[in-house]
């Protein structure tokens, strides 16, 4: 939980000091941005992530119930 | 495997990893531009690979002391766990350097000697298969493997760094470290990456427990 936390706030000092450098002029993906849709690609992401993740609980959960059926 | 904690604390990292990963600040880099945010998910591959590997071969010394089959199913299945994520990790390796390095196997060093230390991994799982007694295939499985874990160590991360490379850190690249100059992609790519361990450690051992259910009860499971 402490790293999470501090992790956060790494990141959130990492963001603001962003403001404060100039760009080197690589090209960004800044109109992703701007119009929101990054946030539609994190949300696929997260959607499939948590899919995944209940699959492995589900999986997990079985095996722990044939597990304590044959420990009887 | 009464214990849930650590499995709910990887998909908290994990998920950390992906929204920071995607909306988190990085430097802005000629030729890999907002690529840069596939480290979050191809170094972790490899971690975990390594992980994974090393826990494989740690069992496998186990068994040749201990002869318990329970350390042998450790071995095995940490190994088949380990070889799927070195499967995503060339994919993801592969994917990203078609776009950056403009060709998806530039013949590096560190990519050859992954592909190399590939082959010897499914060697291993090839070599189980065609030993029928149990007490022989697991231990001279664990032979091999423990040859394999110091070759494969040699050609993955000593190798590359003795040449020419593409890759960060290697041949005379300047490391991880030129980009990450605030740290803020270790504060996202060092949870990733324990996420992601936690997660192959926790397929593995679900493998491990279907494995030995059916050995318990006679049941032919592969």
């Amino acid at each position: 939980m402490k790293k999470i936390i501090l992790s956060f706030l790494l990141v959130l000092n990492g963001l603001i000091c962003s403001f404060a450098q100039s760009n080197t002029g690589a090209e960004m993906a800044t109109g992703l941005r701007s119009s929101g849709k990054i946030y539609v690609v994190v949300l696929v992401l997260v959607v499939l992530f948590l899919g995944l993740v209940i699959y492995l609980f589900t999986i997990d959960k079985k095996l722990k119930r044939l597990e304590n059926h044959f420990r009887k | 495997m009464k214990y849930y904690w650590w499995k709910i604390l990887a998909v908290l990292l994990l998920l950390y990893s992906i929204v920071l990963g995607l909306l988190g600040p990085v430097p802005a880099l000629p030729i890999v531009n907002e690529t840069i945010r596939n480290v979050y998910f191809h170094v972790p591959m490899w971690f975990t690979m390594f992980t994974l590997y090393l826990i494989s071969v740690i069992y496998s010394i186990k068994y040749l002391s201990s002869g318990s089959v329970q350390h042998d199913f450790v071995a095995v299945e940490s190994v088949n766990v380990g070889v799927i994520f070195c499967g995503f990790g060339l994919i993801s390796g592969m994917l990203w350097a078609n776009f950056t390095w403009g060709d998806p196997w530039p013949n590096d060093p560190k990519l050859n000697g992954s592909a190399i230390a590939t082959l010897m991994y499914l060697a291993y799982l090839v070599l189980r298969n065609a030993l029928e007694e149990e007490q022989k295939r697991a231990r001279i499985s664990a032979i091999y493997n423990v040859f394999a874990f110091p070759i494969m160590i040699v050609l993955m991360y000593i190798l590359p760094k003795t040449t020419d490379s593409l890759h960060p850190g290697s041949g005379g690249n300047s490391g991880f470290g030129q980009f990450d100059l605030d740290g803020s992609m270790k504060a996202v790519l060092y949870p990733a990456s324990l996420g992601w361990i936690l997660v192959g450690i926790w397929i593995m051992s679900l493998r491990f427990r279907i494995r030995k259910l059916g050995y318990k009860e006679d049941v032919p499971i592969v």
